[in-house]
C-alpha cells in the first residue's frame, strides 16, 4: 500500500492527509462497509437520475474499492498532482461508480451525487475529464481506455515519475478492436507501469458473451499478446489486492487482472439480469435494493 | 512541405523536451522519421493503428506532453475518428495531428488514398483548430503555432511538392487570412496548393482587365470573418477554390459566413460530389477540375452575376 507523497504540495490540506491515512489502512471488514456505500450511492443516484448504468457499476465495486482504498497514491484536493497513480475507467458507462468512490475520497460532496445527469451536474452520463475532479478520461464510446493509459505511462517513463496508471474494461468492451491494438502496443512498448483490469461479469447489453460475441479463450488472448494474466475473483478483496500487488513486481510487461465478477452484484434482482445494465431501478426496486444492502 | 515539417518537428525537439512524436507506419512519408533519428526515445511508432496511436497521443496530452500524430489525412480523420472526437476533441486535449497526402494531389494511389472528407470531418468537431498551410514556409510556421498554442490542431499538408508563394521573412498569424494580393474586381479565397493555382489564375486574369484580390485563408477554423466580410464588401464577388469536396470544406464555410453577414455571388473551385481515380498529380488535379484554368472560369462566371 502507498501512502500519498504530502511534502511537497502547497495545496495540500490536513484534511487530506487524515483522509489518504484513513482510507489506506482500511482493513478489509471496513472495505466491505465501503464497498456497500458505493452501492447503495450507484443505486441511489441511478434511481433518483431516472437513467444510468446500474450493472456494470455495481460488479466493479470491489475492484475500485481496492483502487481508492488501498492502491491510489492521490491527493482529493489536488487532482491534477503530477505524481498522482492514475484510474483510468474505460468502461465509462460504470460512471455512477467512479463517482460514488471519488466522492467518498473527497474530491466533491457526496450529496453532488444526487445531481448525476442533471442539467449543469458535474456528474455527466459518461464520464467527462474536463468537467469532473478526479475522472482522468473522458469516456462512454468503448474500447478507448487502454490506449489513453498507454499514453499516460509512456509520459510517466519519459519524465522519470514513478507512478502507475490502471484502466478499468469491460469484458464486453473488449469485442472493439482498439482494445487489441492497445493489448499489442502495451506490450511492444513494454509498459509494466500500466495494469489493466477486465471486469469480467460476462454479460452485455445483448446477453451473455457467449452468445453475443464470444471472447474465449479469454486469458491466452491476453497471454499471446504478451501479458503477464492474472485471474482472480473480483469480488474477493484479498484476492484483488495480491493481484494488484502481483503486477506491481512484473518487470518488462503489462498486467491484465482478469476479475470474475457477476453483473448487478450485491442486489438479488439485479445479478446476472443483463436488463439493468442500462435501466435505472424505479423507486419501488430502489426500496427493495437499498434494503437489501443495508 | 512534408520535408519543412520533419525539420520543423526536429526543432521543436530540441527546444522543447516535452515534444513526442507518433507515427501509423509511414513515418518515411510523413518525415516524422527526421525526429525519429534525432529523439528516438521520444518517437512512438504505432503500427498500422491509428486508433490506438490517437488514443496514446490523448493519454500523453493529458500527462502533459505536446503530441504531434501524423499519418496520412486519409486515415486521421478518416479511420479514427470516433476517437479524435471523445478521446481529443471532447476533453479539448492538447494534440496536434499533423496528416499529410491530404487530397487528389496524392496522384496513382487512387482514390482509396486520396482525402477529400478530411476537412468536413475535423472542422465539424468543437473546439479543433484546423489548418492548411499553403507552401514548405507556410507549414514551418504553422506547426510552430501549433506547438506553441494550447489545444488540438489539425494541420492538412500535400504529398507533391509545391510552388513557394512565401519568402522566408513570412510570419503565419493564426486565426489570420493573408492578403495575397490586392484588387478590386473578386476576392478569390484560397487554401493550400490552389493558391499558388489562384495567384496564377489573376496574373492571366489581369489580361482580362479583372483585377483580382486574393486571400490565402490557411486557418480554416477558425475561420477569419472580418477577412471574408471585408472582401466581399470590397469586391463584390467571391471564388473559393480547395483541394477537398465541395461539400464541408472552405466553400461551405465561406458561404456560411457570407450568407450571414454579407451576401455576394460565389462560385466554388472544389472536387464536386464524387471521387477521382488513379493518374498523375496534375492530370487529377485537371480532371476534377482544380487548377488555375478551372479559377479563371469560376471569377469570370462570377463577375457576369455580380453585374446583375
Amino acid at each position: 500500500m502507498s501512502l500519498p507523497k504530502l511534502g511537497n504540495s502547497s495545496s495540500t490540506t490536513s484534511a487530506d492527509n487524515v483522509k489518504a491515512e484513513v482510507f489506506s489502512s482500511l482493513s478489509i471488514k471496513e472495505m466491505e462497509e465501503i464497498a456497500k456505500r458505493l452501492r447503495r450511492h450507484i443505486i441511489t443516484m441511478t434511481g433518483k437520475a431516472g437513467s444510468g448504468h446500474p450493472g456494470g457499476s455495481l460488479s466493479a465495486v470491489e475492484i475500485v474499492t481496492v483502487v481508492y482504498c488501498r492502491l491510489l497514491r492521490h491527493k482529493p484536493s489536488d487532482p491534477q498532482w503530477s505524481d498522482r497513480d492514475r484510474f483510468v475507467l474505460s468502461k465509462g458507462h460504470a460512471a455512477p461508480l467512479l463517482y460514488a468512490a471519488l466522492a467518498e475520497c473527497g474530491y466533491f460532496p457526496v450529496d453532488e451525487l444526487l445531481t448525476l445527469r442533471q442539467m449543469d451536474s458535474r456528474l455527466q452520463g459518461h464520464t467527462d475529464r474536463a468537467v469532473t475532479p478526479g475522472v482522468e478520461m473522458s469516456a462512454g464510446a468503448l474500447g478507448q481506455g487502454l490506449s489513453f493509459t498507454i499514453g499516460i505511462t509512456l509520459a510517466g517513463r519519459l519524465n522519470s515519475q514513478d507512478y502507475r496508471a490502471y484502466v478499468l474494461l469491460g469484458d464486453g468492451e473488449c469485442d472493439e478492436g482498439q482494445i487489441w491494438e492497445g493489448a499489442m502496443a502495451a506490450a511492444h512498448f513494454k509498459v509494466d507501469n500500466l495494469t489493466a483490469i477486465v471486469d469480467n461479469n460476462r454479460q452485455q447489453i445483448d446477453g451473455w458473451n457467449r452468445d453475443v460475441m464470444n471472447l474465449d479463450p479469454f486469458n491466452s488472448k491476453w497471454l499471446a499478446f504478451g501479458w503477464h494474466v492474472i485471474e482472480v475473483d473480483g469480488h474477493d478483496f484479498t484476492q484483488l489486492i495480491d493481484a494488484f500487488n502481483q503486477a506491481k513486481m512484473v518487470k518488462g510487461q503489462p498486467t491484465v487482472i482478469i476479475a470474475h465478477t457477476i453483473k448487478g452484484k450485491g442486489v438479488s434482482f439485479m445479478e446476472n439480469n443483463p436488463y439493468f445494465h442500462g435501466k435505472a431501478p424505479n423507486a419501488e426496486e430502489v426500496e427493495i435494493a437499498l434494503k437489501e444492502l443495508e | 512541405m512534408r520535408q519543412s515539417y520533419g525539420k520543423t518537428l526536429v526543432e521543436l525537439g530540441n527546444e522543447n523536451p516535452d515534444i513526442v512524436v507518433l507515427d501509423a507506419d509511414l513515418s518515411r512519408s510523413t518525415m516524422t522519421q527526421l525526429f525519429a533519428g534525432e529523439f528516438p526515445n521520444r518517437f512512438f511508432d504505432c503500427g498500422i493503428a491509428e486508433q490506438n496511436m490517437v488514443g496514446i497521443a490523448a493519454g500523453l496530452a493529458a500527462s502533459g506532453k505536446i503530441p504531434f500524430a501524423s499519418t496520412f489525412a486519409v486515415f486521421a480523420p478518416g479511420r479514427c475518428f470516433d476517437q479524435i472526437r471523445m478521446s481529443i476533441a471532447q476533453p479539448k486535449l492538447n494534440v496536434k495531428l499533423v496528416t499529410t497526402h491530404g487530397g487528389i494531389s496524392v496522384g496513382e494511389d487512387g482514390t482509396s488514398h486520396h482525402s477529400i472528407e478530411d476537412l468536413s470531418l475535423i472542422c465539424s468537431l468543437p473546439g479543433f483548430t484546423v489548418i492548411v498551410p499553403a507552401d514548405a514556409i507556410e507549414t514551418a510556421q504553422a506547426v510552430r503555432v501549433a506547438a506553441t498554442s494550447y489545444g488540438p490542431f489539425y494541420v492538412r499538408l500535400c504529398r507533391p511538392k509545391v510552388p513557394l508563394v512565401y519568402d522566408q521573412d513570412y510570419r503565419f498569424n493564426l486565426g489570420k487570412a493573408v492578403t495575397m494580393r490586392q484588387g478590386k474586381d473578386v476576392t478569390i479565397i484560397a487554401m493550400g496548393l490552389m493558391v499558388s493555382a489562384a495567384l496564377e489564375a489573376a496574373d492571366d486574369l489581369m489580361r482580362e482587365d479583372i483585377d483580382c484580390h486574393i486571400l490565402n485563408i490557411s486557418t480554416l477554423k477558425p475561420i477569419d470573418k472580418v477577412a471574408i466580410i471585408s472582401a466581399a464588401a470590397e469586391t463584390g464577388a467571391i471564388v473559393t477554390a480547395e483541394e477537398h469536396l465541395e461539400h464541408g470544406g472552405l466553400g461551405s464555410i465561406i458561404a456560411q459566413v457570407i450568407a450571414r453577414h454579407y451576401p455576394v455571388p460565389i462560385e466554388f473551385v472544389a472536387i464536386k460530389d464524387t471521387y477521382a481515380q488513379s493518374g498523375e498529380s496534375a492530370e487529377l488535379l485537371q480532371r476534377y477540375g482544380l487548377t488555375a484554368k478551372d479559377i479563371k472560369q469560376a471569377v469570370r462566371s462570377v463577375i457576369k452575376r455580380k453585374g446583375g
